[in-house]
């Protein structure tokens, strides 16, 4: 790419020609607050109008989100009427805004009230009518609030981006105009996968997780012996809700936070993602070997995908695997051979799960697997409980999880939570069990990285079985049009729901760069594969870097399931799909 | 989607098809549809997605942005009345509360027996013969308000 040469604020700069406006003032060192601009353009609308400067030349103020930087060009970012400007387009988005931040759940993450601050908004500046508020909290994972919408549309461009389905839209025209799934319908009913990206974009309250905080609470005060799971994605992003760098691994600590929360065990998912690895790769077996169903088949972890393929697939659910994902397999163990051997009635356990995903919280709720698990936290709201409680982060010791029958876990558990992990842990366990020998190299580079569609052909001792893994339903979607078609070449697919695997869940805290002064001006293009390094380093410090080798597995199978695929496990850890899903129910 | 009857289905199909080609689509199948049954519930809406892997919610960001496209059926009559500058200035205003008054509905709705929709333009572009009023196509220039109930009773006396 060419070099232009620019000035801004007086001093000369060299940036790429084809960046704009905002983007080379950023590179150069000067903020330029925006509301709607997310990752280079790409959600750009130029709606907020917050991003206004000064241009010598050009025809009044220019969004600078969207105007690109060519030769010669002076910007002038701080001029008296840049400043107003801004100031006034702030105002203008406050004086049609629900202000209850005191009470909003996105105090602290909002982009709105930091730009409004930013540029010294006055109150009640303009006052007059306000958009009818609808308030969505139908849907068990996610809440919608049009009166906290300021229609910059990153929601809109994020859905149709990733999963190409576009659920939100604009609707209506001039100031009745909203942002919602057709007909205003509530997320619970439109084909809405429930993941959360959008909420990840969202700069205000109009987009949240369904908080089930009240939910844990209630069951501590009712004297319940809660019992906590955190999945594996969920230590790799905690850390940056206390302000540590993204990339920063938060096990200990967030062990440690969990015990002082008062959890009456501190258990990690990866023990129910070994488990599912030792069903999964058993199912993928009986496929090849036996026949009893079609391949590929389709990993079934990931909630928000299962939405998808129930709603735009569900010819395809013959080829998705029945086995529930790990924290509902971890649930159920935990109220049946957990409670028989603690003494403990089923009633009397509450299990709470912590997951990078709002989808998970909609799974809790399906009624295929009643009671496995009580309640689902997002990584953002056990930083709010952790806050909550006074609990200093920085001053936390590094702890352990609990190991109590379901203590330990393997390496190919932990790298569940990035995508191509689940694939890596299925071969490393399928392998041994296809051939009666370990993989050498154990780990099976073909399948990381952040694309979107990744495949590999593994040699298992003279036999190729090719493998693909995706994530993202657009990517996803390519896939399943060939196994639709008859021409799919692979045995075994793993699809996560979000771009990048769980890793960059609808649940975990939120990058937002304009909140992030410490980190890199390209930490959008960066963090999915900084969290996901952390998943893998934790993979490589492990011993047993194999499900089928962890001895707590082996126990649980030995003293209560019997054998992968048996009828006690078929009853806890397998499940069924709705082939019937009405995509706008009346 | 059930709903559909398959005639409307094999209709939809066919005006689809004809913008195969057309990069951007969505208005051009949309205004088909519209002169064509009258209006496009979301059942259709949802049928032109799957034809042309335009999302729902764009289809139906178009059809509720744009006053033109209805979700209701309209009647066999639109009257459109001009609200633009010109026309309001010589008070369209007035002739289309007679309309209303007379039909006993208000803008945007239809009548009870399906014959006439009352609707509000913004501007057609026909100012030198203000206030305009245009029904299903024919435009009656400098309409006065004394004259609503004749033009009424003119489509009424078709029907009888």
């Amino acid at each position: 790419m060419s070099l232009v040469n620019i000035e801004i604020n007086g001093q000369p700069y060299q940036v790429d020609s084809g960046l704009t406006v905002l983007e080379a003032a950023r590179k150069c060192g000067y903020e330029i607050p925006s509301l709607c601009a997310f990752n280079h353009g790409k959600c750009s609308l130029a709606s907020c109008r917050v991003c206004l400067v000064e241009v010598v030349g050009a025809r009044g103020l220019v969004a600078s989100c969207v105007y690109p930087v060519n030769e010669g060009m002076k910007i002038i970012t701080n001029s008296p009427k840049a400043l107003e400007a801004r100031r006034a387009s702030v105002e203008l988005i406050l004086s049609n805004h629900e202000k209850n931040c005191l009470q909003c759940d996105k105090n602290g993450h909002c982009e709105l009230l930091h730009v409004a601050e930013l540029v010294g908004a006055r109150d009640g500046k303009y006052v007059g009518q306000m958009t009818e508020k609808c308030y969505d909290e139908i849907a068990p994972g996610l809440i919608r609030n049009t009166a906290k919408c300021i229609l910059c549309g990153r929601c809109i461009e994020r859905c149709k981006e990733a999963h190409g389905i576009s659920i939100l839209g604009f609707e209506n025209r001039g100031f009745k105009t909203i942002v919602a799934p057709v007909k205003n319908r509530s997320f619970a009913n439109s084909p809405c996968l429930q993941c959360g990206q959008c909420v990840n974009v969202c700069p205000t309250g109009a987009l949240m997780e369904h908080s089930e905080i009240a939910k844990v609470d209630a069951a501590f005060k009712a004297g319940k012996k809660v019992i906590v799971q955190t999945a594996p994605a969920v230590r790799a992003a905690i850390a940056e809700e206390f302000g540590e760098k993204i990339g920063t691994c938060g096990t200990g600590k967030m062990v440690a936070a969990l015990r002082r929360l008062g959890f009456f065990r501190v258990f990690d998912v990866n023990f129910g993602a070994d488990l599912t690895i030792m069903e999964e790769a058993h199912e993928l077996l009986e496929r090849i070997k036996n026949k009893v169903g079609p391949l590929p088949q389709l990993t079934s972890c990931s909630p928000g995908w299962v939405n998808y393929l129930e709603y735009f697939y569900p010819e395809l659910i013959p080829n998705l695997s029945t086995c529930k994902s790990p924290h509902m397999m971890q649930g159920a163990i935990t109220k049946t051979y957990f409670a028989k051997s603690h003494n403990l009635a089923k009633e009397d356990i509450f299990v709470v799960s912590i997951m990078p995903c709002t989808a998970k919280k909609y799974e809790r709720a399906r009624k295929e697997m009643p009671d496995d698990v009580d309640a689902v936290l997002t990584t953002r709201e056990l930083a709010k409980m952790i806050k909550r409680a006074g609990i200093k982060w920085n001053k936390l010791p590094e702890e352990e999880f609990d190991q109590d029958l379901l203590g330990e876990y393997s390496g190919a558990g932990v790298i569940f939570g990035v995508t191509g992990g689940v694939m890596e842990a299925a071969l490393r366990t399928a392998y041994y069990w296809l051939t009666g020998e370990e993989y050498q190299k154990i780990e099976f580079h073909e399948v990381r990285g952040q694309e979107g569609i990744k495949e590999a052909t593994i040699d298992v001792k003279g036999t190729p079985v090719s493998v693909a893994v995706c994530s993202g339903m657009v990517n996803a979607k390519k896939l399943l049009d060939e196994v639709k078609a008859g021409t799919s070449k692979y045995a075994f697919i793993e699809v996560m729901c979000c771009p990048g695997g769980c890793i960059n869940g609808g649940g975990q805290p939120y990058v937002h760069p304009t909140l992030l002064p410490n980190e890199d001006d390209d930490i959008l293009e960066t963090y999915r594969e900084k969290r996901a390094k952390v998943l893998y380093s934790e993979d490589e410090r492990q011993v047993i870097r194999q499900s089928h080798n962890n001895p707590d597995i082996k126990k649980l199978y030995k003293d209560f399931l019997g054998e992968p695929g048996s009828e006690l496990a078929e009853e806890l850890l397998h499940t069924s799909y709705n082939a019937n899903r009405e995509k706008y129910p009346d | 989607m059930a709903k559909l009857q398959p005639g409307a289905v094999k209709q939809i199909t066919e005006i689809c098809n004809r913008y195969k080609n057309e990069p951007t689509p969505t208005m051009m199948i949309l205004e088909d549809i519209q002169n064509e049954f009258g209006y496009i519930p979301l059942e259709v809406q949802e049928l032109v997605s799957e034809l042309t892997g335009i999302p729902v919610s764009e289809i139906y960001g178009v059809v509720t942005f744009y006053s033109f496209f209805s979700m209701t059926p309209k009647g066999k009559y639109v009257i459109g009345v001009c609200l633009g500058t010109a026309c309001y200035v010589k008070g369209s205003q007035l002739v289309l509360d007679k309309f209303s008054e007379i039909l006993g509905i208000k803008p945007g709705e239809t009548t009870a027996d399906g014959l006439f929709t009352l609707d509000v333009l913004r501007c057609i572009g026909a100012c030198a013969i203000a206030p305009a009023v245009s029904i299903n196509g024919k435009v009656y220039p400098q309409l006065k308000v004394d004259n609503v109930k004749n033009v009424i009773e003119e489509y009424v006396a078709k029907e009888a």
